[in-house]
């Protein structure tokens, strides 16, 4: 026989912070709180103390001034006499172009290492295995600057295509020169072209690209809407009506219209004075960045893919060869998409440690948002607190920007898979 | 005494905070060695050789200011510094002197707050070219790629320069010496401007000197020297004087060899006795010995000597002395009187 | 049925047939390469395509590396020798190998560092090989974090000795307080206690009783660390410290306290977000501003307190994936055990995620050594920036190639066993859990 009572009223008492699991975590959260925010006030204390001791105050004025240097990899128009804000914003987007770029050659030259290190060709399994190895165990700077030593040995100089019998000449049809100083490609020009329109009197963007942009857009979505009726038109006779030649004609047509209205042709580089003058030209360090970048972070990104692919039981591909698919349709049809959902996380943070590595772009002398802002805007202004916050804080949002995009699309792999 | 344990110095340090600061003197004579931040490579002005000892003009600089201060020229830390970390070391008293081929100029003595003593070199930006260019002037040099050195003065000068001739350049950024150099050679680039002290040092390496020229202009003043914090002027003094003491030892025929035999007594020129301690006492006035300067030139020579010894003609960088030489051979060294 | 086989000849083979021998093509190293290097055509263009270019490789590689240069004594001394033809110039290894490998650590006490790497590798033994050693070489893993620093620093034997009786205080601390109060109290005592030992106490008693006995070895400044033994000892330090402070960042971040949560993700997510030049960059120009005025301790401790820092973030998350695989049924036997938080993490739950987590904690070893190299560019003197000083000096200017192959054969050397080792454990670890 138990009697029930009721519980003794409660009183609050001092040690129930400690000991009543309810408060105890408040206290605990609560001691954690005022630590971190003495910390963090020690640290403010200590240096708004020693600026003034060096007579120095955080301020970002600094950035309204002349810049005075030059960069030469540029994506928006600059000069020496803009501001060090524009140049590093110049900066930033010569890191978003190399992160880029290396992202998606790092992940197509990745999955092709990572599917060929499965191959039953022993040799090429070997060399895959070495180029991983090789690639994995040395530090990305060496690589940096190795790639940019071996461009700038193994290609020829300029004046080595001079003179009536030169040295070197142009590759492809004398369209694309391949010298130390970079590659020079040939560039699209418009005879009849619209101009520009500025954006916020920051930086101009062509109407020539906008228009064939939204020409390319609205022809694909005719072309859809085609591909749908005769979808449709499927589903009702059951005979599908041939499309193909209909749905190629709407999307090149008008683009190619619109680009013999433009009055489109094709800038080729020439040799003239010191340089190969008009094309475009990727300049060594960002190709040698690139190549260092994509071909280091391919290294872990064939490892990923191939622990991917491993994941998957081999009772998947005898089941699809039994269905009588052959060896490459089983990869791209039955073993990648489910490797895929095992691949993506670590290839997120692939993406995230190429785009953290391009900061390495000082050793060769590419002027993103470390070698500007933190680099030669840092030496000659001298605000040190300043730049590199900055900068961090850059980085910060980059950094968060591509995981948030890419656990999106994570997410939405995830649900379709299950 | 020497307490540099690793878990000594970090609460040596915390104990030891609010003390440093304001004398620099009493500082590096209570820890026995001198602080002194230098290039992490740079021909002839520093570099670390096989046995790890640091050798070069800049390096002759640290040593001679340690010899003075503490009588010994080898109680020197060099502290490996680059464009970035340097004035952050000397600000922040991680180091007690730079010496690392700097440009004194309006904004860092005044806004970056440093005081420079003196110039222990004077240079001048220039232009290096491959002979086969066939350019006799920079003014031809339109459209050229240009290799710089970033995180120093050249940059900026460079860009003036262009700017006010009208000429269009490419600029090829790059962060040390070595890595210009090959970049210039594999013809990555038509031009190497940097000092023309660099310039002259890297042609010196290169394997067919002669194919390559440095072009007559000389685009900026770089009168490069050391410096010291500002608002500690008791410690400017003693790199100052100690400066002064090579300079003027130079001028009045004291070199490693006779310092010994002229300090052990007073000699017929007066200028010398005081220099070397053997008359007057201008060394207690800098708080140092009396013999501070006969020190500092038995470290490493006088400042001809030590041009010699680093940079000098009989050099693989071969440097003709030039605005370098004593005003009495036409250059800018000047020392004021020891009186 | 009975008589399908009447019009059969009769005959029953009443030995067996020898076994046949296999096709030549199928067997023996013609059948190997068949199988593996030619099967059909595209393996075979393949084949032809990569051996093709291995052998183009050795044929421009090769000439260039078996070059008589080894007693070369310049750039220009090499030249003479190879009288023209291309070839490497062997000499700056031969001249500078040590200074590669110790920095400026003083010659006559390389003994130190080498030491010290030997015994890194006897205190890790019993974690690494835990199935061929003795499990009491764990006393010896515990006394080498105060071992190292007297070893490669120098300086008096009771500084270090001061520092791990801090931690033995604290034990004491906390086991006197733990009968009375709860764990996570006892903890924070045992804490505040050793802190108060370490700031104010230990350097004092130690001076006092170096006075008396003084056992000291010769003080090394860490300027003079460099070269590989700079990288080895960052990356050791930082991969060290940063273990107890990713274990508590992981399980802050699993932590029910939203708050503590809040700031553990935040630390961890802002580290990870930032690339470390950028934290080097913070050593080198910032942390002198943040610390108090006068403050000053020399920049190779401010770039290992910030790799420690970077180093913990990754490290949390590798623990918190050796937290995550661990199966629920553990927490939920520790709970029906009656253990509390704090002996559920350190008897149940600790032991098992951080086994899980070691071949993750060895990458991420991997990866912070060779993220040392970084520290080059804000000018410590690391196998790459002593490259650049040793260009630097007119015997050696113009060198490039074998300076960096030198050191990214090092360099490959390390991670490759490490990383073959990790992969070991791996598999190691695989079978007991699957």
């Amino acid at each position: 026989m138990t009697t029930l009572t009721d519980p003794p009223a409660e009183s609050f008492k001092l040690s129930m912070l400690v000991y009543d699991t309810r408060y105890r975590s408040i206290t605990f959260q609560i001691i954690a709180l005022i630590a971190f925010l003495l910390f963090f006030g020690w640290l403010t204390l200590n240096t708004v103390q020693n600026l003034n001791d060096l007579g120095k105050e955080v301020s970002f004025g600094f950035l309204g001034n002349p810049a005075g240097y030059d960069i030469n990899q540029r994506l928006i128009e600059y000069d020496n006499q803009d501001t060090h804000l524009r140049a590093a914003f110049v900066g930033l987007l010569n890191t978003l172009l190399v992160a880029v770029l290396g992202c998606i050659t790092a992940t197509i030259v990745g999955v092709i290492v990572g599917v060929l290190r499965l191959s039953g060709n022993w040799l090429i399994a070997r060399l895959m295995t070495v180029y991983v190895e090789m690639f994995r165990n040395v530090p990305v700077l060496m690589w940096i600057i190795l790639a940019m030593a071996v461009l700038i040995e193994s290609l020829p100089a300029p004046s080595a295509f001079r003179g009536d019998d030169p040295d070197s000449t142009m590759k492809l049809f004398d369209s694309v020169a391949l010298t130390n100083r970079g590659v020079y490609i040939p560039e699209p020009l418009f005879s009849r072209g619209l101009g520009d329109i500025s954006f916020f009197g920051a930086f101009d963007i062509s109407v020539d690209l906008i228009a064939i942009i939204v020409v390319l857009i609205g022809s694909i979505w005719v072309s859809k809407r085609i591909g749908r009726k005769a979808d449709a038109t499927q589903e009702a006779t059951g005979i599908r009506p041939t499309t193909w030649h209909i749905r190629t004609a709407v999307v090149i047509l008008p683009t190619v219209v619109l680009l013999g209205i433009l009055g489109f042709h094709l800038g080729y580089p020439e040799l003239r004075g010191f340089n190969f003058q008009g094309g475009t030209h990727m300049r060594n360090s960002l190709i040698a960045l690139w190549l260092a970048l994509s071909l280091y972070t391919a290294a872990f990104v064939a490892e990923i893919v191939r622990a991917g692919i491993m994941a998957i039981s081999a009772g998947q591909t005898e089941a699809a060869a039994a269905l009588g698919l052959r060896s490459n349709r089983i990869m791209s049809l039955v073993i990648l998409p489910q490797a895929l959902r095992v691949i993506i996380p670590p290839l997120i943070s692939q993406y995230l440690n190429l785009t953290k590595n391009s900061s390495l772009a000082i050793a060769v002398g590419y002027m993103d948002i470390t070698g500007t802002l933190m680099g030669i805007t840092l030496n000659q202004t001298g605000r040190e607190l300043e730049t590199v916050l900055l900068g961090m804080a850059i980085y910060l949002v980059i950094s968060l920007i591509i995981s948030s995009v890419m656990n999106v699309y994570n997410e939405r792999k995830k649900l379709v898979e299950r | 005494m020497k307490k540099s344990v690793f878990l000594g110095a970090l609460t040596v340090a915390g104990l030891a905070a609010g003390v440093a600061g304001a004398a620099t003197l009493d500082d590096v004579k209570a820890r026995g060695t001198l602080n002194c931040g230098v290039s992490t490579g740079l021909t002839g002005f520093s570099y670390p050789d096989a046995n790890g000892e640091w050798q070069g003009f800049d390096v002759g600089v640290c040593r001679a200011v340690a010899a003075a201060v503490l009588g010994d020229a080898s109680a020197v830390e060099f502290v490996p510094t680059t464009g970035k970390t340097r004035f952050t070391a000397l600000a922040s008293g991680e180091i007690d002197m730079l010496a690392r081929n700097t440009t004194w100029t309006f904004s860092r003595d005044v806004d970056l707050k440093f005081t420079f003593v003196g110039v222990n070199y004077y240079d001048g930006q220039g232009f290096m070219i491959p002979k086969e260019l066939g350019v006799s002037s920079a003014k031809e040099l339109d459209g050229a790629t240009v290799c710089i050195q970033t995180g120093t003065t050249t940059e900026l000068n460079l860009a003036d320069y262009f700017r006010v001739n009208n000429i269009s350049y490419e600029p090829v950024p790059i962060e040390t010496n070595a890595e210009a150099q090959q970049q210039f050679l594999a013809g990555a680039c038509d031009v190497y401007t940097t000092d023309a002290s660099g310039l002259a040092a890297t042609r010196a390496t290169f394997e067919n000197p002669g194919d390559y020229a440095v072009l007559p202009e000389i685009i900026s003043k770089e009168p490069l020297g050391p410096l010291v914090r500002h608002g500690d002027d008791e410690w400017g003094d003693v790199v100052r004087w100690t400066l002064n003491a090579l300079i003027a030892a130079e001028e009045y025929g004291v070199t490693s060899a006779n310092v010994a035999d002229l300090a052990s007594a007073p000699t017929d020129n007066p200028e010398v006795n005081r220099l070397l301690g053997t008359e007057g006492e201008l060394g207690a006035m800098l708080g140092l010995e009396a013999d501070f300067a006969v020190d500092a030139i038995a470290a490493g020579g006088n400042y001809g000597e030590l041009f010699e010894k680093n940079i000098g003609e009989n050099t693989p960088i071969g440097l003709a002395r030039g605005l370098n030489a004593q005003y009495t051979d036409g250059g800018l060294l000047y020392s004021p009187p020891f009186r | 049925m009975s008589n399908t086989h009447a019009d059969t000849v009769l005959y029953v083979r009443d030995t067996m047939l020898d076994q046949q021998e296999p096709p030549a093509s199928t067997v023996g190293p013609v059948g190997w390469a068949k199988d593996n290097l030619f099967s059909g055509w595209l393996n075979t263009a393949l084949t032809v395509l990569s051996s093709l270019f291995i052998a183009y490789l050795l044929y421009r590689l090769i000439p260039w590396f078996v070059s008589p240069t080894w007693d070369g004594t310049s750039l220009s001394n090499c030249r003479e020798i190879l009288d023209g033809h291309e070839g490497a110039c062997w000499g700056v290894i031969r001249d500078r190998w040590q200074q590669l490998l110790f920095g400026f650590y003083p010659p006559e006490l390389y003994w130190r560092p080498i030491l010290t790497l030997v015994l890194l590798l006897v205190a890790l033994a019993p974690v690494l090989y835990t199935d061929y050693v003795t499990p009491k070489l764990l006393y010896f893993s515990a006394a080498f974090p105060f071992l190292m620093p007297w070893l490669l620093w120098g300086g008096t034997v009771w500084m270090p000795l001061m520092a791990a009786a801090g931690f033995a205080i604290g034990f004491v601390v906390f086991t006197l307080v733990s009968r009375v109060l709860n764990a996570g109290i006892s903890i924070f005592a045992a804490a505040l206690v050793a802190v108060l030992w370490w700031v104010l106490l230990a350097a004092p008693v130690a001076h006092g009783i170096a006075s008396v006995l003084p056992l000291a070895l010769e003080p090394v400044a860490s300027r003079d660390f460099g070269g590989f033994m700079l990288s080895i000892t960052i990356g050791v330090t930082a991969i060290g410290c940063s273990l107890p402070i990713g274990i508590v960042l992981a399980l802050g971040r699993r932590s029910d306290l939203p708050l503590v949560k809040i700031l553990c993700v935040g630390f961890i997510e802002f580290i990870r977000g930032v690339p470390l030049i950028t934290l080097l960059f913070v050593a080198s120009v910032l942390l002198n501003i943040f610390l108090p005025p006068g403050t000053n301790f020399d920049i190779i401790l401010r770039v290992m307190i910030m790799v420690t820092l970077f180093a913990s973030a990754y490290m949390a998350e590798v623990i918190r994936g050796g937290l995550a695989a661990l199966p629920k049924g553990q927490y939920e036997a520790a709970d029906a055990l009656g253990l509390d938080y704090w002996k559920a993490q350190r008897l149940i739950i600790m032991p098992q995620a951080l086994k899980i987590s070691i071949p993750g904690i060895v990458s991420t070893f991997i990866g912070v050594f060779k993220d040392t190299t970084l520290v080059s560019i804000i000018g410590l003197i690391d196998p790459l920036g002593l490259a650049n000083g040793i260009r630097a000096d007119t015997a050696w200017n113009g060198i490039y190639w074998e300076l960096f192959i030198f050191i990214g054969a090092v360099f490959f050397i390390f991670c490759f066993s490490m990383s073959r080792y990790s992969m070991y454990l791996e598999r190691k670890l695989q079978t007991g859990h699957r």
